[in-house]
C-alpha cells in the first residue's frame, strides 16, 4: 500500500508479488522458511543465515520492535527477509525501534505482503531453492538474473562471517557499542552466574553471541579466534576445551576448520590430554566430517524453535530450537545409531519428526556436540545441561591432569 | 511407555449443565477422551447429567449414567461399575471437585480406585490459592502480593498490607465466582463477605491488583516421563481485570519477545512439575507488567479447561484426546500427531495464522431490578466474574481479518469491525453533543464492556491517539494499532467511490478482503448492496483461499482437513509462475486438494452458544454429520464455535472453521461445487434445520442465490416463523389457536386486548426488541410495558415492526412435541409434558416424558396436528410443535419446522437418535423403512416402561439484582435429565441434578401472593402431613392455622427483624416456595426471599405446579431413605440399560 512492488523470484520461475520494505534495493540467496512465532530479532543476526532469504511462516513479524539485547552478532545477517506483514509499530517495554528503522539502518531489503504459507509450502514441496527480491518488473530478466545466484552447496560462507581478529568478548572495551550493549546487557536466563575457571578457545564460524554468554554463565573464560585458526594456535591458549560454533552454509565448503578439529583429535590421542570439545551446529558436522563420516543437504532444512529431539541417554524429549541445512549421515546398527563409517561416534540425539541426526559422542574421548542450538535464541531453554556437560567434561580433564 | 494393561475400567465424570463458565467444551473434551480410551481397549463409564452432549450418546461409553452428579449417586455408580480408574480432569471443575469429594469421603479408597490424570495433591495444589501461592513461592516463581483471610477481621488486615485496589478471590468455586476489584475499604467489607459466603471452604485470597497488566496464558501437557511441551499461547486483548472467559484473546501471543516468552514457558513447566500435575493437561495464567516486563503466575487449572477447547481448535493439537491417552500410561514420543501422521504428539504446535475469540452475552435477559428506577449500566461492566454465555472464534492469516471474521460471526447485528449510525453523524454533532459523545467513548474505554472494541474504533474516528486509548484501555497498543490500520483501511476504500472500474478497485477491494472487510461491510461504506459486491467479486476472481490448520506452519504434509478462509494469496493464485502453469495452484486455495471422491453434504453450524441456542444445536449437527457419514457421503461442517463436538477436526469428513453468514457459506458452497465439479461427484446441498435460529436467518438468501437445501424448504420455514401468516396456515387446516393481535401503537394495543380480554402475552418483534415477553394482567401493567417500546422508537409501516399479543391460556398444560416427517409418514418421537403452566418459557419449563396427564384421545388429536401441519409446510426431516391444552381443547401456540432444543432429550428418552433419523430423511429416506430398520415403532414410543424429566438451570447466581421468577423470557443456559422407573423419581434426580437440593425433612417457607393461597392450601397441607415445619408471613400464616395447619409466622422486611431474609441466609429454612406478586420489579420481599434463596443455594419453587412435583418425589424419596446413615440411596441404571427395558 505504502511502499514500493518488488516481488521475490525463485529459481523454478516462481514468483511472488508484494512490497519491498525497509531497505530498497535488490537482494538474493537461498530461500528457506523459518516457522518460530518469536525471535525474528535473533534470527536476523544469527550469522548461520548468511546466504539466505528467510521466510517467517508467521504473519506478523516486528510486533514488539528490536532490542539490541537480543542481537546474536554485530549486526543483520540474512541477505532478505519475506513476511506477510511487518509491524508498523512497536509494542514492547523492551524495544528501542521498530523493524524499520533497523532494516534502513543495515540496508535490508524485506519483503512484505506475501503469501508466506503458499511460498513455505512450495518450498517444501520443492526443497530449498535460490531466488532474489527485486523491484524489476520484467519477468523474463529477473528469472535469468535468479539463475546466476550462487549455489549454496561447496560455498565458503563462513569467511563471510568470522571474526578477524582474536578477542576476549567479555574483557575488551568493544569499539562497537552493539557489541558491549547484547553481550551484557542480555536478561538473562534465571541463572546465576559462575566464577571463571576454564579457559574455552571458541572457534568462529559465525558464532552466535548467546553460545558465548552461556559459556560464560557456567564458568568459561572465552577466547575467540576466527575460523581459519591453526590448530598450533589454538593450542598456544592452553585451552581447558574447545568450542566449534554454529556457522553458515555447506560444511564441506570449509575444509580448513574440520582439518583442524582433525588435528586437535589426533593431538589429543597421541598426547593421552584428552581435551574436551564441544560443537554446536557447523560445529557438530564438522566433528562428523572430522572423524571420516559424511554430511548431505537436507531438502528444505529445519529452522524453527518447536523440534522435538530425544535424549538417547535419558529417553526425555527436549523441544529445540534448529538452524540447519545440512546434516551428518547416520545408521542403525543393532538398533543402536552411530555416525556413519565410524561406530566411534554414537548418535546421542535424534530428531523426532525426521530421525536424523541431533548429536553425536566419542565413546570414550571427551568429544560431543549438537546439530541444534542448546543455546536457544531463540527458542526453548530446554537443552541448557549441555554447557553443564561441556564444564563437567573439562573439569573431569582437569582433574585428570593435576 | 506403552499404556498401562492393570487398568480395565475408566471413570469419567461429565461437567453437568451448560451454566457460564462450564459450557459445551467439556463435551468435546469427554467426547474425545472417551473415543481415545475406547480405542485403546479400556471399557469407559461415563456420569454426566446432560443429555444434550455427545459424550452421553449410548453408543459411545460402555455405560452411561445420566444421573445426578452428587457423591451419592457416584458412589453408587462406583459400586456397581466397579472402576480400576477415575479420570477426573476432562469435566471441568465439576468433575475436579467430585473427584475430591469422593476421594475425600473415603469412596475411592473403599472401592479401590485410582485416580489418574492428576492426583488429588495436585488438584489441591494447583485448586486451593493457598497452597498454590505457597508451592510457587518454594520455587521461586513470582506472584502478586496477597494474603488469606477466613474471617472478615482477618480479610481487613490483609487488606491493609497489600494495599488498594485489590481483588477477592474465593477458594474452590467456577468461573471465578464471587471474584472482585474493589478500590476502598467499604466495598471491600461487603465483597469479602460474599466471597467467604461463596467458596467452598470459606477461604479467601485478598491480592495486589493487577490493573492494566498484559495477561496471557499458556497451555501445558506433561507425561509420565516429565516431558512437557507448550500446546498454544494465548494473549489477552483485554488487561487484567477481566475474566479471561470474558475477554477477548487471541493466539498465538503478539508482543512478547522471545526470551519473555521461553522465560514464561520455562515459569510455567516449573509450575506444573510442582503442582505435581503427572499426566494432561493444564492451563497456566500469567501477567506481564507493560512497562517493566516482570512476569507473574495467577493461577493454573490441573484439568482440561476452556482455554484449552480454544487451544486445541487454534491449534490443530487435540488437547482432551492425548490428555486421556497420557493419563493410562503413554508418552508423548509415543502417540503420533494425527494431522501429519509422520510426526509424533511431542512437539509445540507453530501456526501461521491468528486467532480471535470474542465472549458473547446476554444482558438484555438479566437487567437487574432497579433499586430507584433510574438505568443502570453497571451490571455490563465486565469484571473478574465471568458472565459471557457463550464465544465465537474465527481464524485469519492476520489479527485484522480474524477480527473481523470473529465480529461478523458473533451474530450481534455487526458485519464486522463497522460503525454506528451516531457516530457516523457525528460530524454534524454541535459540540455539547460530540463532548457527550466522546465522554461515552471514554467511559466504554476507561470501564470494559463488550462494546469497548467498537469504541476503540470511535475513537481512533474522532482523533484520538492510540496513546491516549491505551492510557484508557489498558489495551496494548500492537492491537490498538491494528484497529487504527482498519480505521485508516476504510477512508482508501471510500475513496474508492469516484475509481469504479480501475485496476486499483480490484486491489483495493481484495486489500480490504484480507483486512477482513465483509460484503456487507463494503457495500455499506460504498453506499450499495451487498449482492453487487458479491457480484463484483465474482467476477474478478476475489474468492478467498482456504488455507489448512496444521500445528506445523506447512513444514509438514498434513491430512487433517481442517479449514479457514483468507484473502491472502487470491490475487497471486492466478499468476505467479513465468514458466507454464503448473498444478501449484493449491499452494494457494489449499481445499481444492481435500476431497473423498464422493457425493458431498454441507452442514451448518449454529455458531456461538446463547440462550436458547446451545449445545442441543451442536448435538443435532453432529448427528446429521455422523448421519451422512453413515451414508457413504462426505459431510462438510462449518461453524464457528471452538467449544463445540462439531468444530472437532475428526468429527466431519471436512472441517470451515468459518461464520455462519451468507458471504461466508456461500464462498464455501461455491468452492465445494468447484470440487465437486473436478472430481465429478455431487453437491448434494446444505443442510440448515439443525443449527438453530442462525442458518435459517440466511437461508433464504443462499436459495435465491441457487444454493440446494435439503429438507424443509426456507419458504415454509419462514412461514411458520412470520405469525400473522401462520395464523392463516392454522386457520385454513382449522386449528385451534389463542387469539391474537398486532399492534403498531398504544391504541391499537389496547383495541386488541379490549376484544380477546386480559391476560395477554405480549412480545415485541424483533426489530423492536429490547422488551422481554411478558404475561399482563391489567392496563397499567400493558401501559407500562408498551410506553418504552413505543416511545422510543419510530414506529414505520414494516410489518415486523410490531408488538404481538396473544391470548395467555392461564393454568393450561402446555406440551412440547418433536416429530420427523417425510412428507408423506409421520412419527412423533417425543411428547413432552411441561410441569410448569403456560406462561413460562418452554425452554425454560421443567418437563417429563411421556406425558403424565394426557388421554389416549388427546395423544390422537396431537397426532392429528402434527399430521395436517406436517404437509401444510411441506415438513421434510424435523418439525416441533408448542401446544396447550386448556379446558379440555389443544390450542397450537407455535411450530418450528426445524430441530428443536428438545432432541436431544427426546433422542436420550426414547433411545433413537431421532436427528440421525431425521438426516436421513433429508437424504431421501422413508420414515417407514427407517423404524424398521432402527427396530422403533410408534407405539413404542408412547409406552417406553420410565420416565425422564427435564429440568432446566439458570445462572441467576452470576447476575445480582436480577429476579429469579420463570417467565415467558426464555433464561436457562442449560439442562439436566433424571431418568428413573416412576414420574416422581425421575423429577427428584433432576432435581438433584440441577443442584435443587430437595429436602425430606425440615423447614418450608411458604410466601404465596394472594392468588394461590386458596390453592397453595393443600400443597402446605401434605408437606405438613409428610412431617415438615412451616413458616410464613403473617398473612400466608393466618389463613394456614385457620385452616388447620401448624405453621410458624415470621416477620416481612418491614416488621423487624430478624425477618424473612434473615431466616433464609442463617439457613434456617431448607425449601422456600414463593409465588410472585406481580412482576417482581421493585425491591420488593418476595424479589429478596428470591435472591437470598439463589444466593444461599436453597432450593426455591415458584410455581404451584412445580411444589406438587416435589412433594410426590419427597414421598417416593422417603421410602428410600436410610434413617441410620441419613442418605438416601437412589437406584441407577445406565442409558444402555433403560433403553433394553422390556414393556
Amino acid at each position: 500500500m505504502y511502499n514500493t512492488n518488488a516481488m521475490l523470484m525463485l529459481e523454478t520461475g516462481v514468483y511472488f508479488k508484494g512490497k519491498i520494505f525497509g531497505h530498497i534495493g535488490e537482494t538474493s540467496g537461498e530461500v528457506i522458511f523459518n516457522t518460530g512465532l518469536v525471535g525474528y530479532e535473533e534470527i536476523l543476526t544469527d550469522p548461520s543465515y548468511k546466504g539466505q532469504i528467510v521466510v517467517m511462516t508467521y504473519p506478523h513479524i516486528g510486533n514488539y520492535g528490536i532490542t539490541y539485547y537480543d542481537f546474536e552478532s554485530i549486526e543483520p545477517q540474512v541477505e532478505g527477509f519475506v513476511v506477510s506483514e511487518f509491524s508498523k509499530i512497536c509494542s514492547n517495554w523492551q524495544a528501542k525501534h521498530n523493524i524499520e528503522f533497523l532494516f534502513k539502518k543495515y540496508k535490508i531489503v524485506g519483503l512484505e505482503n506475501v503469501d508466506t504459507r503458499a511460498l513455505t509450502k512450495y518450498i517444501r514441496t520443492k526443497g530449498a531453492m535460490r531466488g532474489i527480491i527485486s523491484t524489476e518488473t520484467d519477468l523474463k530478466k529477473l528469472y535469468e538474473k535468479v539463475q546466476k545466484v550462487p549455489s549454496i552447496i561447496g560455498q565458503d560462507l563462513v569467511k563471510k562471517v568470522t571474526c578477524k581478529e582474536v578477542y576476549e568478548p567479555f574483557k575488551q572495551k568493544s569499539k562497537d557499542d552493539i557489541i558491549t550493549f547484547a553481550l551484557t546487557k542480555n536478561p538473562f536466563v534465571d541463572v546465576e552466574e559462575r566464577k571463571p575457571e576454564y579457559n574455552v578457545v571458541v572457534v568462529d564460524c559465525g558464532c552466535k553471541y548467546n553460545i558465548l554468554r552461556w559459556l560464560k554463565k557456567v564458568g568459561c573464560n572465552l577466547i575467540v579466534v576466527p575460523a581459519d585458526t591453526s590448530f598450533e594456535k589454538i593450542l598456544s591458549f592452553s585451552p581447558d576445551g574447545v568450542f566449534f560454533s554454529n556457522g553458515p552454509g555447506d560444511p564441506e565448503g570449509v575444509p580448513y576448520v574440520f582439518k583442524t578439529l582433525e588435528k586437535l583429535i589426533s593431538y589429543s590421542i597421541n598426547n593421552k590430554k584428552y581435551l574436551p570439545i564441544f560443537g554446536i551446529c557447523l560445529g557438530c558436522q564438522m566433528m562428523g566430517l572430522a572423524f571420516g563420516g559424511k554430511t548431505y543437504k537436507l531438502k528444505f532444512g529445519h529452522h524453527g524453535i518447536n523440534h522435538p529431539v530425544k535424549n538417547f541417554e535419558t529417553q526425555k524429549i527436549e523441544i529445540t530450537s534448529q538452524n540447519h541445512n545440512f546434516a551428518v549421515e547416520i545408521e542403525e546398527i543393532e538398533g543402536k545409531f552411530y555416525v556413519k563409517g565410524n561406530k566411534e561416534l554414537v548418535v546421542t540425539h535424534i530428531n523426532l519428526n525426521d530421525y536424523s541426526c541431533e548429536g553425536i559422542e566419542h565413546k570414550s574421548l571427551p568429544i560431543f556436540s549438537v546439530q541444534y542450538h542448546p543455546e536457544s535464541a531463540p527458542g526453548p531453554n530446554d537443552s541448557k545441561y549441555l554447557f553443564e556437560k561441556f564444564v563437567k567434561l573439562m573439569e573431569k580433564a582437569k582433574n585428570a591432569k593435576t | 511407555m506403552p499404556k498401562r494393561k492393570d487398568i480395565k475400567k475408566i471413570l469419567i465424570i461429565g461437567s453437568g449443565p451448560i451454566v457460564i463458565g462450564q459450557a459445551c467444551e467439556f463435551d468435546y473434551s469427554g467426547t474425545q477422551a472417551i473415543k481415545a480410551l475406547k480405542k485403546e481397549g479400556y471399557k469407559v463409564v461415563l456420569a454426566n447429567s446432560n443429555p444434550a452432549t455427545i459424550m452421553t450418546d449410548p453408543e459411545f461409553a460402555d455405560a452411561t449414567y445420566i444421573e445426578p452428579l452428587i457423591p451419592e449417586v457416584l458412589e453408587r455408580i462406583i459400586e456397581k461399575e466397579r472402576p480400576d480408574a477415575l479420570l477426573p480432569t476432562l469435566g471441568g471443575q465439576t468433575g475436579l471437585n467430585l473427584a475430591v469429594k469422593l476421594y475425600e469421603m473415603g469412596i475411592l479408597e473403599k472401592y479401590n480406585v485410582e485416580l489418574i490424570g492428576a492426583k488429588v495433591d495436585a488438584i489441591r495444589r494447583g485448586e486451593d490459592r493457598k497452597l498454590f501461592k505457597e508451592t510457587m513461592a518454594k520455587i521461586g516463581l513470582d506472584l502478586p502480593k496477597s494474603g488469606f483471610a477466613y474471617s472478615l477481621d482477618e480479610a481487613i488486615n490483609v487488606a491493609k498490607e497489600v494495599g488498594f485496589p485489590l481483588i477477592i478471590r474465593p477458594s474452590f468455586t467456577l468461573g471465578g465466582t464471587g471474584s472482585k476489584i474493589v478500590f476502598n475499604e467499604e466495598e471491600f467489607v461487603e465483597s469479602a463477605k460474599n466471597a467467604l459466603q461463596s467458596s467452598m471452604i470459606s477461604e479467601i485470597l485478598i491480592e495486589e491488583y493487577l490493573n492494566g497488566w498484559k495477561e496471557y496464558e499458556l497451555e501445558v501437557m506433561r507425561d509420565c516421563k516429565d516431558n512437557c511441551v507448550i500446546v498454544c499461547t494465548i494473549e489477552n486483548f483485554d488487561p487484567m481485570g477481566v475474566h479471561t472467559g470474558d475477554s477477548i484473546t487471541v493466539a498465538p501471543a503478539q508482543t512478547l519477545t522471545n526470551k519473555e516468552y521461553q522465560r514464561m514457558r520455562d515459569m510455567a513447566f516449573k509450575c506444573i512439575r510442582a503442582v505435581g500435575v503427572e499426566t494432561g493437561g493444564s492451563n497456566i495464567q500469567f501477567a506481564v507488567h507493560p512497562e517493566t516486563g516482570r512476569i507473574v503466575i495467577i493461577e493454573m487449572n490441573p484439568r482440561v479447561s476452556r482455554s484449552s477447547a480454544l487451544a486445541s481448535k487454534a491449534t490443530g493439537f487435540p488437547i482432551a484426546k492425548i490428555a486421556a491417552l497420557l493419563a493410562v500410561g503413554y508418552t508423548l514420543d509415543e502417540i503420533p500427531n494425527d494431522i501429519t501422521k509422520k510426526t509424533p504428539a511431542c512437539f509445540e504446535p507453530t501456526i501461521d495464522y491468528v486467532v480471535v475469540k470474542i465472549p458473547k452475552f446476554a444482558f438484555e435477559k438479566f437487567r437487574p431490578v432497579s433499586k430507584d428506577g433510574k438505568k443502570d449500566y453497571s451490571y455490563q461492566i465486565l469484571g473478574s466474574q465471568m458472565k459471557s454465555i457463550g464465544e465465537v472464534m474465527a481464524i485469519g492469516r492476520t489479527f485484522k481479518e480474524a477480527l473481523q471474521k470473529a465480529l461478523r460471526g458473533l451474530e450481534i447485528g455487526r458485519s464486522g469491525l463497522d460503525t454506528e449510525t451516531i457516530i457516523e453523524q457525528s460530524i454534524n454533532f454541535n459540540e455539547e453533543k460530540k463532548q457527550e459523545l466522546f465522554k461515552n467513548i471514554e467511559f466504554k474505554l476507561r470501564n470494559p464492556c463488550r462494546e469497548r472494541i467498537f469504541n476503540i474504533k470511535y475513537a481512533l474516528m474522532l482523533g484520538k491517539k492510540i496513546e491516549e486509548i491505551y492510557e484508557l484501555s489498558g489495551i496494548d497498543k500492537w492491537f490498538i494499532n491494528q484497529i487504527k490500520e482498519i480505521v485508516d483501511f476504510e477512508k482508501e476504500v471510500l475513496n474508492l467511490k469516484n475509481k469504479k472500474d480501475t485496476k486499483e478497485f480490484v486491489k483495493t477491494i481484495n486489500d480490504a478482503k484480507s483486512y477482513g472487510f465483509s460484503d456487507k461491510q463494503l457495500a455499506k461504506l460504498l453506499s450499495t448492496t451487498e449482492d453487487k459486491i458479491v457480484q463484483f467479486r465474482i467476477k474478478n476472481c476475489i474468492i478467498p483461499n482456504y488455507k489448512v490448520v496444521d500445528t506445523c506452519a506447512a513444514e509438514f504434509e498434513s491430512y487433517t482437513p481442517y479449514f479457514y478462509s483468507t484473502y491472502d494469496g487470491v490475487l497471486s493464485k492466478n499468476n505467479f509462475s513465468i514458466l507454464k502453469k503448473n498444478d501449484f495452484i493449491s499452494c494457494f486455495n489449499e481445499s481444492l486438494d481435500y476431497h473423498k471422491n464422493k457425493d458431498k453434504v454441507i452442514v451448518l453450524g449454529s455458531g456461538p452458544n446463547r440462550i436458547g441456542q446451545g449445545i442441543e444445536f451442536d448435538y443435532c449437527c453432529v448427528h446429521a454429520v455422523m448421519s451422512i457419514r453413515e451414508e457413504g457421503l462426505e459431510a462438510i461442517m462449518v461453524n464457528c464455535n471452538p467449544e463445540t463436538v462439531s468444530t472437532d477436526y475428526d468429527t466431519a469428513d471436512k472441517l470451515y472453521f468459518e461464520p455462519i453468514t451468507f458471504e461466508d457459506v456461500y464462498n464455501i458452497y461455491k468452492t465445494e461445487e468447484e470440487i465437486a465439479k473436478k472430481t465429478k461427484t455431487k453437491l448434494l446441498g446444505l443442510i440448515l434445520q439443525f443449527g438453530g435460529q442462525t442458518p435459517l436467518n440466511i437461508s433464504k438468501k443462499l436459495k435465491s442465490y441457487g444454493v440446494k437445501v435439503l429438507g424443509t424448504q426456507p419458504e415454509c420455514i419462514a412461514l411458520a416463523e412470520d405469525r400473522e401468516l401462520f395464523a392463516k396456515v392454522l386457520k385454513k387446516l382449522k386449528l385451534p389457536y389463542p387469539e391474537h393481535g398486532y399492534a403498531r401503537s398504544y391504541k391499537e394495543a389496547l383495541k386488541i386486548v379490549q376484544q380477546i380480554g386480559y391476560p395477554v402475552i405480549v412480545r415485541p418483534s424483533y426489530v423492536l426488541g429490547g422488551r422481554a415477553m411478558e404475561v399482563i394482567y391489567d392496563e397499567h401493567s400493558l401501559k407500562e410495558y408498551l410506553s418504552e417500546l413505543f416511545d422510543n422508537s419510530t414506529i414505520t409501516k414494516d410489518t415486523s415492526d410490531v408488538v404481538i399479543i396473544d391470548k395467555f391460556l392461564e393454568d393450561a398444560v402446555e406440551l412440547d412435541v418433536d416429530a420427523v416427517c417425510d412428507g408423506k409418514d409421520i412419527f412423533i418421537a417425543g411428547i413432552m409434558e411441561h410441569i410448569e403452566a403456560a406462561g413460562v418459557h418452554s425452554g425454560d419449563s421443567a418437563c417429563v416424558i411421556p406425558p403424565i396427564s394426557l388421554t389416549t384421545q388427546q395423544i390422537n388429536v396431537v397426532y392429528k396436528y402434527v399430521g395436517s401441519l406436517s404437509k401444510e409446510l411441506k415438513v421434510k426431516g424435523l418439525m416441533n410443535l408448542q401446544l396447550a391444552i386448556k379446558d379440555g381443547v389443544i390450542y397450537v401456540l407455535e411450530v418450528n419446522p426445524r430441530a428443536s432444543r428438545t432432541v436431544p432429550y427426546v433422542s436420550k428418552s426414547i433411545g433413537l437418535p431421532i436427528a440421525k433419523v431425521a438426516t436421513k430423511v433429508m437424504l431421501g429416506y422413508k420414515i417407514k423403512d427407517l423404524l424398521e430398520k432402527y427396530n422403533f415403532s410408534q407405539e413404542k414410543i408412547l409406552n417406553i416402561g420410565y420416565y425422564t424429566v427435564k429440568e432446566v438451570v439458570l445462572p441467576f447466581q452470576k447476575f445480582a439484582d436480577v429476579d429469579i421468577v420463570l417467565s415467558p423470557e426464555m433464561r436457562s443456559t442449560g439442562e439436566v435429565m433424571g431418568i428413573d422407573k416412576t414420574f416422581p423419581l425421575a423429577y427428584a434426580k433432576s432435581q438433584f441434578a440441577a443442584g435443587s437440593n430437595i429436602p425430606i425433612n425440615g423447614k418450608i417457607l411458604f410466601s404465596l401472593n394472594d392468588k394461590d393461597k386458596q390453592k397453595g392450601l393443600k400443597i402446605a397441607k401434605e408437606f405438613y402431613t409428610l412431617g415438615f415445619q412451616l413458616v410464613a408471613t403473617a398473612g400466608t400464616a393466618e389463613f394456614f392455622v385457620k385452616h388447620g395447619i401448624e405453621c410458624q409466622k415470621v416477620n416481612k422486611l418491614s416488621e423487624g427483624r430478624p425477618n424473612i431474609v434473615d431466616i433464609i441466609s442463617n439457613q434456617e429454612v431448607q425449601l422456600v416456595i414463593n409465588t410472585p406478586t406481580g412482576k417482581g420489579k421493585s425491591f420488593s420481599d418476595g424479589f429478596l426471599i428470591r435472591r437470598t434463596a439463589t444466593i444461599n443455594n436453597i432450593p426455591i419453587i415458584t410455581t404451584l405446579e412445580a411444589a406438587k412435583s416435589v412433594i410426590e418425589s419427597i414421598k417416593e424419596l422417603k421410602k428410600s431413605y436410610n434413617v441410620v446413615n441419613q442418605k438416601l440411596s437412589f437406584e441407577i441404571l445406565p442409558l444402555q440399560k433403560w433403553f433394553k427395558t422390556k414393556i
